[in-house]
C-alpha cells in the first residue's frame, strides 16, 4: 500500500488506525491531528450534498441526511474537483437505500435537484421571440423543430415532484398529500434563477419528443398518444415562459 | 457562455483583494472600498454559463482577477487531471486572469476526489513529483502559477526538508512564483513547535506573487497542545497581523487577500479587513 493509499484507506475508514509514520512534533503519533483531516472530509462533502439537494434533506431532516450522505459518499466519492456535479449518483443510490424506501418520491426529487443544479450552470441562450413562433402558418408551424436551451431539463415521474419542490420554495404551495396525482417536471432557467413547472398533461411526452428532435407536429402527436387532455398551446407555455426555445428550424431538419 | 474575453489586467496590484462570495456582488460593483482586486476559487467557475459566469464577467470588467485552484492535487500520487487541468485552461483563456494560484496539498487519489488540503512528506521523491506536475501545469495553462504553503495538523516521520526550504527548491526549479499564506504560516508553526517568525524570515520573499490572510479556530491534541484549524471563517487575528506588518516592512508591499470563505460576513465586515491590510500596505510605502 503506498503511503496515499494508507492515508485515504485510513480518512474513509474511522475505525482504521492512523497510519505509522504520522506524528505530533514531538514524534508521538499524529492521533487526533489526523482525524481534522477525516472530519474535513467527511464535513465538507456531506456539506456539498446538502447544498446540491436542499429538498431532499429537507424531506428526511438532518440526521437521516448525514447519515446517507456518510454512507453514500464512500461508495460514490467525487470523480471530480468539480463539486457543482457532485451527486449525480444519488438518485440510484437512494432507490436502492433500504432506510428510505417510505419515501417513494425521494429518487425523483433528487433527479430534479440535480436537473435544477444542472440548469443553473448551463449555457445562456437567447430565447426566440414568441411571436416567430405566432408569424409561422399552422402547417409550416407543424414541421418546424425547436432548438432547446441548454438549460432546460425533464424529469418524468410518478409522484407530485414538482409540486413538492415548490412547497419547499418560500410562498410555495403546501405539499401534496399521498393521493396527489403524478407530475412530469420541467426546468427552465429564465434569466439566472431555474424555475420549475408541473407539465399539463401529456406535456411531458410532448417535451421528450422535442428533446428527441422530432418536430412540433410530431411531438404534438406523442403529447396526444399520452393523454387524451394534451393541449399544444398549454404544453409550449412553460416553454415559452420558461425562454426555452432558442430557436426555430423551419426546414424541419436537425437544428 | 463563454464568449468575449472580459479582462485586460495583467498584474495584480500591491494593494487588498478579497475572495470574492456570490452574495457580496452588488455591494463590491456599487462601492469597493478599500478592496481593489477580486479572488475566485477555480472549481466554482467551471460551469458553462448563468449567474457565476455573468458575474465574473462583470467583476473582471472592472477588478484584476485571480484564479485560485482548489482541487488540483499538485501534491498528489498522479499527474494533475487532464480534463480538469483543460477546464482550467478554457476558464483561463476566457478570463485571461491576472494570477493562477494553487496548493502544496493533494486532494485526489485513485480518481476520487476527497475535498480537502491533505498535507505531503518532504521528500526528495516528492519534490520530483511536484515539480513535474507544476511543470505541467504551467506547460497546460500557457502560464506561470502561484504555489502557495500549506496549513498542517500533523508531519511526517519521513520528511527530510524543511518545509520553507522545500518550496523555494521547488520554485527554482519550476520557474513558480509563491503565495505566502501567513495565516496558514501560523497555524502550521503552532501546530508543528515551530516560530512563524523565524519561518517568514526565511521565506524566498522575491519569490512571492501574493500575500493570503484570513482566520483560523482552535482546538487541543491528544496532549492538550494548541491544534489551530485553518478555518477562514473567523477575522484575522492580532499575531497574523503582525506577521504580516513584517513581512512587508521587509519584502515591500504585495497583493493581499483577505479569505473569508465560511460563515462569511456582510460586505462591510470583509471590507474593513481589507481597509486594514491596506492601512499596513500604505505604511510600507512612506519612506521612514
Amino acid at each position: 500500500m503506498s503511503g496515499a493509499e494508507a492515508f485515504v484507506a485510513a480518512l474513509r475508514d474511522p475505525a482504521r488506525a492512523v497510519p505509522d509514520g504520522l506524528t505530533d512534533p514531538a514524534g508521538r503519533p499524529a492521533g487526533r491531528r489526523f482525524d481534522i483531516y477525516r472530519n474535513t472530509v467527511a464535513v465538507s462533502l456531506t456539506e456539498a450534498l446538502i447544498a446540491g439537494f436542499p429538498v431532499t434533506y429537507a424531506l428526511v431532516g438532518d440526521a437521516f441526511f448525514r447519515a446517507m450522505a456518510g454512507v453514500f459518499l464512500r461508495a460514490h466519492p467525487p470523480e471530480s474537483a468539480v463539486l457543482q456535479r457532485y451527486g449525480g449518483a444519488l438518485p440510484g443510490f437512494l432507490e436502492g437505500f433500504e432506510p428510505a424506501a417510505g419515501l417513494p418520491c425521494l429518487p425523483d426529487i433528487a433527479r430534479l435537484e440535480l436537473g435544477v443544479r444542472a440548469a443553473y450552470h448551463a449555457a445562456d441562450a437567447a430565447p426566440v421571440d414568441p411571436a416567430a413562433l405566432a408569424r409561422c402558418d399552422a402547417d409550416t408551424l407543424m414541421g418546424t423543430r425547436l432548438r432547446l436551451a441548454p438549460a432546460l431539463r425533464l424529469i418524468r415521474s410518478a409522484h407530485p415532484v414538482a409540486t413538492i419542490w415548490l412547497a419547499h420554495r418560500p410562498g410555495g404551495p403546501a405539499l401534496p398529500g399521498a393521493d396527489a396525482a403524478a407530475e412530469d417536471a420541467l426546468v427552465t432557467r429564465p434569466g439566472f434563477d431555474p424555475v420549475v413547472t408541473a407539465l399539463p398533461p401529456g406535456g411531458g411526452a410532448f417535451v421528450a419528443a422535442l428533446m428527441a428532435g422530432d418536430p412540433l407536429g410530431r411531438a404534438a402527436d406523442a403529447g396526444e398518444a399520452d393523454s387524451p387532455a394534451f393541449e399544444l398551446a398549454a404544453a409550449l407555455g412553460p416553454l415559452l415562459a420558461g425562454q426555452a426555445i432558442a430557436g426555430l428550424d423551419e426546414s424541419g431538419g436537425l437544428p | 457562455m463563454l464568449d468575449t474575453a472580459p479582462s485586460r489586467h495583467d498584474t495584480l496590484p500591491a494593494a487588498p483583494g478579497v475572495g470574492f462570495k456570490a452574495q457580496h456582488f452588488d455591494a463590491i460593483m456599487r462601492d469597493a472600498g478599500a478592496v481593489r482586486w477580486v479572488e475566485i476559487h477555480a472549481e466554482n467557475y467551471l460551469g458553462d454559463g448563468g449567474r457565476p459566469l455573468a458575474q465574473l464577467r462583470a467583476l473582471a470588467a472592472r477588478f484584476p482577477v485571480s484564479v485560485h485552484g482548489v482541487g488540483l492535487s499538485i501534491g498528489g500520487e498522479a499527474p494533475p487531471d487532464p480534463d480538469h487541468l483543460a477546464r482550467l485552461r478554457r476558464l483561463c483563456d476566457w478570463l485571461e486572469p491576472a494570477s493562477f494560484s494553487e496548493h502544496l496539498a493533494w486532494s485526489s487519489h485513485d480518481g476520487a476526489f476527497l475535498n480537502d488540503l491533505l498535507p505531503l512528506p518532504y521528500t526528495n521523491a516528492t519534490l520530483t513529483r511536484v515539480a513535474d506536475h507544476i511543470d505541467e501545469v504551467q506547460a497546460a495553462l500557457g502560464r506561470p502559477m502561484l504555489l502557495e504553503n500549506p496549513s498542517t495538523y500533523l508531519a511526517f516521520a519521513e520528511s527530510r526538508w524543511d518545509e520553507v526550504d522545500f518550496l523555494a527548491e521547488i520554485a527554482r526549479r519550476t520557474g513558480c512564483g509563491l503565495l505566502l499564506d501567513i495565516n496558514n504560516v501560523f497555524v502550521s508553526c503552532t501546530n508543528q513547535g515551530r516560530d512563524p517568525r523565524a519561518y517568514i524570515g526565511r521565506f524566498p520573499l522575491d519569490r512571492v506573487g501574493e500575500i493570503h490572510l484570513g482566520g483560523h479556530d482552535e482546538q487541543r491534541d491528544d496532549h492538550g497542545a494548541p491544534l489551530l484549524i485553518d478555518s477562514h471563517g473567523a477575522p484575522v487575528i492580532d499575531p497574523v497581523w503582525t506577521l504580516y506588518a513584517e513581512t512587508i516592512a521587509q519584502g515591500g508591499a504585495r497583493p493581499t487577500l483577505i479569505e473569508w470563505d465560511t460563515d462569511v460576513p456582510d460586505w462591510p465586515v470583509l471590507e474593513a479587513e481589507a481597509a486594514r491590510a491596506a492601512a499596513i500596505l500604505t505604511a510600507a510605502r512612506v519612506p521612514a
